[in-house]
């Protein structure tokens, strides 16, 4: 079973894998070259304290994205 | 160490932030540019040189870049300058722990450029991972030479210099191109994306047939550290505990010896005292040299000088060790309710050691709003200039006794200071964000890098001797002459009083209604130049007009300052407008370099001052009251 949702309701410690991005030009190619790429995996590693931002695993390193950004992300949960 | 590009191969660094390009950098060349574990930390393009087999090589460290479309200004200048052709040989540093990404940007710059050498760095921390780098097959994929590296052990550099020196000389044949842009793209919105994507998909594949990894094993140290560090339930107390324990070490660890050295220091007064006197030198140059400079200078290297060359080297060690991304981590929530970036808590952490380094350090915002917030804004926390006034003027007056509960209390109460400057900051952005700087929240992304051992060793020697050496360079340059100077003001008499204690009335209105007095705002404009030498200034401003003589404990300032009416209410206001007021000069030249604005200079001056002086009214209103 596989669900799409956006990269900020993945829960801690599930993984997903991206199915689109639909940012702002300059922010799309950012995400890109961190490894959001379509098809790649990501894992919710870490929320900060306050829940917001969240980190995650993508291609071997770990990324902080804020909520409002992460939205930007659909993934299909895993 | 400045070499012309034409001495020899010019070779350029190019990586992914937070790689190692640095410490290569530095063990290459001997050089020694300050690196830490964050990314972003190379703002400039800097150069050095070193030679192999008697040719000399200039090596040129390119700002960090994930990749060559420019996104950031870092970015532009690194893609600039592979496309000058000025460097005779790329050297594109990658990170072995997270190669795939590090891929993408080496593919990228095989693209654009010839001959090309990979050098896998981090080995050392790989193999802690339990990630291995099939080396020759990567070699093989990419079509260029691959060296493998630890540079921070000095690992794998002799072979990098030999294997720089074979492709400057005899560079082989290029491999064929591999990306085809156009033919993956089908009309869509921007064909950089597809590009973007499909260099990614390259990189991973690459990566697959060249690393073995358990992905889970290899990240499972810094998962756990990141609970400790970065959780709900512990993440805040336990950054707090931080700070409190490097504080309280800072405080402990710098009584010895500034109790020493300030010993040895007004020991050699009467000496020198002596000195003039056995040459019959008149009063005023005995009183201009030896009260004036030397005292001067005294105070800052035995006062001043031990708390900042032992906290310094305390926070390069959480910084080499990777932490201060989690505090930007831990304390973005507060800077999104403000309107600001939430790298600005990195600027924030350098302003900790010094304020100008904060506000260069602002570079890694790229929205220019959210830049000049946390530029104009940095001034707010107290540099390591000026803990140690905190910090004596916490001991003056807040704690009694000494002994392992009041160097406790002190620590936790110079530590809400520092939480105070923090909010402070907050409030100040947000006021800049909903007033002159208003505007769009930008996206950011903030890399969270695997920790590393710090390099104890290297960082106490080098922090410390640098430090040292940095801040007795500037108490010769600055204090020196400032106490001169202030003697001068203290001793030339125009009309009844003397020219000094004509200006502390002049500012004597003010200084009253701030809860000070005009000797303390007058100290804090003469500190202009350097925040260390407010307090030696206030205690010059005293004793020019009492007939107290010397002082060479803290209990004796305390009796000095109290017998010029200092109470605890003026020491609070002191501590205040210690944490907020003008920032210094060096931090002023800063602001302007990188605003190129008089305004916004002037702003940034402005702010901090209105709201100590803000504050501290407040606090002297209130303390009427009571």
């Amino acid at each position: 079973m596989e669900e799409v949702t956006t990269l900020d309701r993945l829960p801690v410690g599930h993984r997903a894998a991206v199915a689109g991005l639909s940012a702002p030009e300059d922010q799309q190619r950012r995400l890109l070259e961190l490894g959001f790429v379509p098809g790649g995996e990501i894992l919710a590693v870490q929320e900060s304290p306050w829940g917001d931002p969240v980190a995650y695993a993508v291609c071997g390193a770990v990324i902080a994205l804020r909520r409002a950004d992460a939205r930007r992300i659909a993934v299909r949960q895993k | 160490m400045t070499v012309s590009s034409g001495a020899g191969p010019v070779i350029a660094l190019v990586g992914n932030p937070n790689v190692g390009k640095s410490t290569i950098f530095n063990a290459l060349t001997n050089l020694r540019q300050h690196t830490g574990n964050w990314p972003g930390k190379t703002v400039e393009t800097a150069r050095g040189a070193y030679t192999y087999h008697d040719r000399t090589y200039t090596l040129v460290d390119l700002p960090g870049a994930y990749s060559l479309h420019p996104g950031s200004a870092e970015e532009e200048v690194t893609r600039d300058y592979l496309l000058s052709g000025e460097a005779d040989v790329t050297l594109v540093v990658a990170d072995a722990t997270c190669l795939t990404r590090n891929l993408a940007l080496a593919l990228q710059v095989l693209e654009a450029a010839w001959p090309v050498v990979l050098c896998v760095n981090l080995l050392d921390e790989a193999e802690k991972k339990g990630i291995t780098v099939d080396l020759e097959a990567l070699r093989r994929e990419l079509g260029c030479p691959v060296v493998g590296a630890a540079a921070r052990g000095g690992r794998g550099l002799d072979t990098l210099r030999q294997t720089l020196e074979d492709a400057a000389l005899h560079p082989g044949p290029r491999p064929e191109r591999r990306l085809a842009a156009e033919s993956a793209c089908r009309g869509c919105r921007d064909c950089g994306d597809c590009l973007t994507a499909l260099v990614m998909a390259q990189a991973e594949a690459i990566a697959a047939r060249t690393v073995d990894m358990d992905p889970e094993s290899a990240a499972r140290r810094d998962r756990r550290l990141d609970r400790l560090l970065t959780s709900r339930r512990t993440g805040i107390p336990v950054m707090l505990l931080l700070l409190a324990g490097i504080l309280w070490l800072t405080m402990v660890g710098a009584n010895i010896p500034s109790e020493l050295l300030s010993g040895l220091l007004m020991g050699w007064q009467e000496p020198l005292r002596d000195v003039f006197r056995a040459l019959d030198a008149p009063w005023w140059l005995e009183g201009a040299l030896v009260d004036g400079m030397y005292r001067t200078v005294a105070w800052v290297v035995s006062v001043m000088l031990p708390p900042m060359a032992i906290f310094f080297p305390l926070f390069t060690l959480l910084e080499d060790a990777g932490y201060l991304p989690r505090v930007a981590f831990n304390l973005d929530h507060f800077f999104r309710k403000a309107g600001a970036h939430g790298r600005q808590s990195l600027t924030m952490c350098m302003g900790l050691g010094c304020n100008a380094c904060g506000v260069m350090g602002c570079r890694i915002i790229q929205s220019p709003r959210e830049r000049l917030i946390a530029i104009l804004t940095n001034a707010f926390i107290p540099c390591n200039g000026r803990l140690p006034t905190l910090t004596a003027l916490i001991a003056m007056f807040f704690v009694a006794g000494s002994g392992l509960w009041s160097s406790l209390a002190s620590a936790a109460l110079l530590m809400g200071c520092i939480v105070l400057a923090v909010a402070m900051t907050l409030w100040a952005s947000r006021l800049l964000a909903s007033t002159a700087l208003r505007g769009e929240a930008s996206s950011f992304s903030l890399e969270l890098p695997p920790y590393r051992a710090p390099q104890v060793g290297q960082v106490l020697v080098r922090s410390i001797l640098d430090r040292t050496l940095f801040v007795l360079g500037r108490a010769v340059a600055v204090a020196a002459p400032a106490g001169l100077l202030i003697w001068i003001a203290a001793n030339a008499v125009i009309g009844e009083a003397s020219v000094l204690t004509h200006l502390a009335g002049f500012l004597q209105p003010l200084g009253a209604l701030m809860g000070l007095d005009g000797f303390i705002l007058l100290a804090f404009l003469l500190g202009f130049p350097a925040n260390e030498i407010v307090v030696p200034c206030i205690l010059m401003g005293y004793l020019s007009t009492g007939s107290l003589t010397g002082y060479t404990s803290l209990a004796q300032l305390h009796g000095l300052l109290a017998d010029n009416g200092w109470t605890v209410a003026t020491a609070v206001c002191a501590l205040i407008f210690t944490l907020f007021h003008f920032p210094c000069g060096t931090t002023c030249v800063t602001i302007f370099r990188e605003t190129r604005s008089l305004k916004w200079t002037a702003l940034a001056i402005a702010l901090p001052t209105a709201a100590g002086m803000g504050l501290c009214i407040l606090i002297h209103g209130l303390s009427l009251l009571f």
